[in-house]
């Protein structure tokens, strides 16, 4: 993966898999503890514990197309390749629970990138799921919550091409740039 | 800046168009691969470029999906094309780049874009 909104694209799928309401997604910037904080969070089946520790070996996958996994163990070696750490938290019937610290300045910590593409992929792909993706700092916050959108729109689908422009300018006008 | 209040706007004029568009069937639907394989081989762009071209050429009975791994991971990006009554289209190692013509001659003027797909690109 080329910038970590990819990662955070692929893993989100594994919540949308996981047949969740709501996915939420945080990236956390704290220039102080020098970290950088990804958090994907769903009310999705959620896993065994042991199917949880499973999850990040590349040799385990419960699909039957291929016999590799590569999604959680790609973002794992990208945090943990910066000095930070990586954790699931799963209950079954409760929802699964990613964290990834970074090392925020890193030479190897890969740019966050294109997170507004990666939002309207998971709008568009997935509209009757609920997205809440917070971006903070210190000094700065940005949330969208697509049940806000919902609640103006009524029947007006979320994914019309016109409500997907509408978000697509929503968040690139809004969100604020990362800070390294 | 974008604020809620011009989204209630905009729902308030799409109000008035609603309906117009056709249902799923008889829907032309452009599926692309958005497994760990397709993102790392660069399928969000190729995803954006087909939501936007579309768009752009407001082609209501046109459905732009995902899907998870196909299986053919050493062609990705790879987009399925299914048009009604016909065989579906398999292209592969996508960029965005050819979206465009995939859209004009494929999905609107009916012609397969031959040199795009799985048939002449698989060794």
């Amino acid at each position: 993966m080329q910038e970590l909104s990819l990662n955070i694209l692929d893993i989100v799928q594994n919540s949308v898999k996981a047949k969740a309401s709501l996915i939420t997604i945080r990236v956390i910037e704290d220039i102080h503890a020098d970290t950088l904080t990804i958090t994907i969070a769903d009310n999705g089946c959620g896993m065994s514990e042991e199917t949880a520790k499973a999850a990040v070996d590349p040799f385990y996958t419960t699909r039957t197309t291929r016999k590799v996994g590569l999604g959680l163990p790609f973002i794992k070696m990208a945090a943990e390749m910066t000095g930070g750490s990586f954790s699931i938290q799963s209950a079954i019937g409760v929802g699964t629970t990613v964290t990834a610290v970074f090392g925020l300045r890193h030479i190897d910590r890969m740019p966050l990138g294109d997170m507004c593409s990666t939002m309207l992929t998971l709008v568009s792909g997935s509209p009757q799921i609920d997205f809440v993706y917070t971006h903070l700092n210190a000094e700065q916050d940005f949330i969208m919550d697509t049940r806000q959108f919902k609640e103006i729109l009524g029947d007006v689908p979320l994914n019309a091409p016109e409500i997907l422009n509408f978000i697509k300018d929503y968040i690139s006008e809004n969100d604020f740039p990362f800070v390294v | 800046m974008k604020s809620l209040a011009e989204l209630q706007a905009l729902r308030d004029s799409m109000k008035n168009k609603m309906g117009i568009r056709s249902d799923e069937s008889g829907c032309t639907r452009i599926v692309v691969g958005m497994a760990t394989c397709g993102i790392a081989a660069g399928a969000r762009p190729v995803l954006t470029a087909f939501t936007e071209e579309v768009g752009k050429r407001n082609l209501t009975n046109v459905a732009v999906s995902q899907t998870g791994c196909i299986g053919i991971c050493q062609y990705e990006p790879v987009v399925e094309v299914y048009v009604p009554g016909q065989e579906k289209v398999t292209y592969v190692k996508m960029t965005a780049d050819k979206v465009a013509k995939i859209v004009n001659d494929h999905i609107v003027n009916g012609n397969v874009v031959t040199e795009y797909t799985i048939g002449a690109n698989a060794k």
